[in-house]
């Protein structure tokens, strides 16, 4: 898994690629409780067109990145999730509980 | 990791509850994988898997049902089974069910999953109530919902885990065709 950060005028994006399971899910936590809870960006966008794969553990990561943006008021956005994402996503029922968008423009401009 | 791929499976082994789906079907050993607790196996037996999974002609969204279920129990193995210790063993064979009924029709893959980990508790197997918005308690959910058959069981300090998929024309109920 690779992830890299570009900024936005609007936030952080994350351009995630690869697998995020057991072996990788820890160091996108990382990076995304770092980037909310320690720098409080206020919007936080995480690209996942390039994810192969996401597992539970990945799962939970996404959701702690989510309560940490609600607790301190700021936004995790997703967007470009493909069929593999999206299927886990609406396994978990999460699909509706995270901010999702189609592509970088829509989510941006969200 | 050992791969040894083609070999015929003895299901005696396994006990009773992991005999061959039904007296009318038989299956073949596709895979034999030999890994070690280490997360960073994981994306190798999901390579292999995909593969066999292309081989048996599962739809694109029941091969990645079928990974994701067997990601899903190898990282219960190593986090719960092994509490996050590395270099244990854990055996993975998969193999592909035939309906003999009809004359031999392929009609599914069968995986079964071997550690000498704890003993976990089958009610902790339950996994979490999907309207609890927090972390953890997915993967027993994603390999319920994913395959058609999960069984657990523990045997001579073994835990074992047998899963099901059927191919979507030979579901039990499916045009009179699969087992169980």
């Amino acid at each position: 898994m690779q992830i890299s950060a570009r900024q936005s005028t609007v936030g952080t994006i994350f351009d995630v690629a690869g697998d995020i399971d057991l072996a990788h899910s820890p160091a996108m936590r990382k990076v995304l409780l770092g980037e909310i809870k320690e720098k409080k960006t206020p919007k936080v966008f995480l690209n996942l067109k390039n994810v192969r794969y996401i597992d539970s553990s990945g799962i939970a990561s996404l959701v702690e990145g989510l309560k940490a943006s609600r607790d301190i008021g700021s936004r995790l956005i997703l967007f470009a999730l493909n069929p593999a994402v999206r299927e886990v996503m609406e396994l978990s029922r999460l699909q509706k509980i995270f901010e999702i968008y189609e592509n970088e423009e829509q989510a941006l401009g969200a | 990791m050992v791969i040894r791929a083609g070999l015929r499976v003895s299901h005696s082994k396994f006990g009773k509850r992991f005999a061959p789906v039904s007296s009318a079907g038989r299956s073949e050993l596709l895979l034999r994988l030999q890994l070690h607790s280490n997360p960073e196996s994981l994306c190798l037996v999901r390579a292999a898997l995909e593969r066999a999974t292309e081989v048996l002609h599962f739809s694109d969204p029941d091969s990645r049902a079928i990974v994701r279920s067997v990601d899903e129990a190898l990282a219960n193995v190593i986090r719960h089974a092994y509490k996050g210790r590395g270099g244990l063993p854990i055996e993975i064979s998969c193999s592909r069910l035939w309906n003999t009924k009809d004359g031999g029709t392929p009609n599914g893959i069968e995986i079964l999953l071997s550690d000498s980990g704890r003993a976990i508790d089958p009610k902790k197997l339950k996994g979490r109530p999907l309207d609890e918005v927090r972390p953890g308690g997915l993967g027993i959910h994603f390999m319920k919902q994913s395959m058609d058959v999960v069984e657990f069981h523990r045997k001579s300090g073994k835990n074992l885990l047998r899963m099901v998929k059927y191919l979507a024309s030979q579901k039990p109920g499916a045009q009179g065709q699969g087992e169980e």
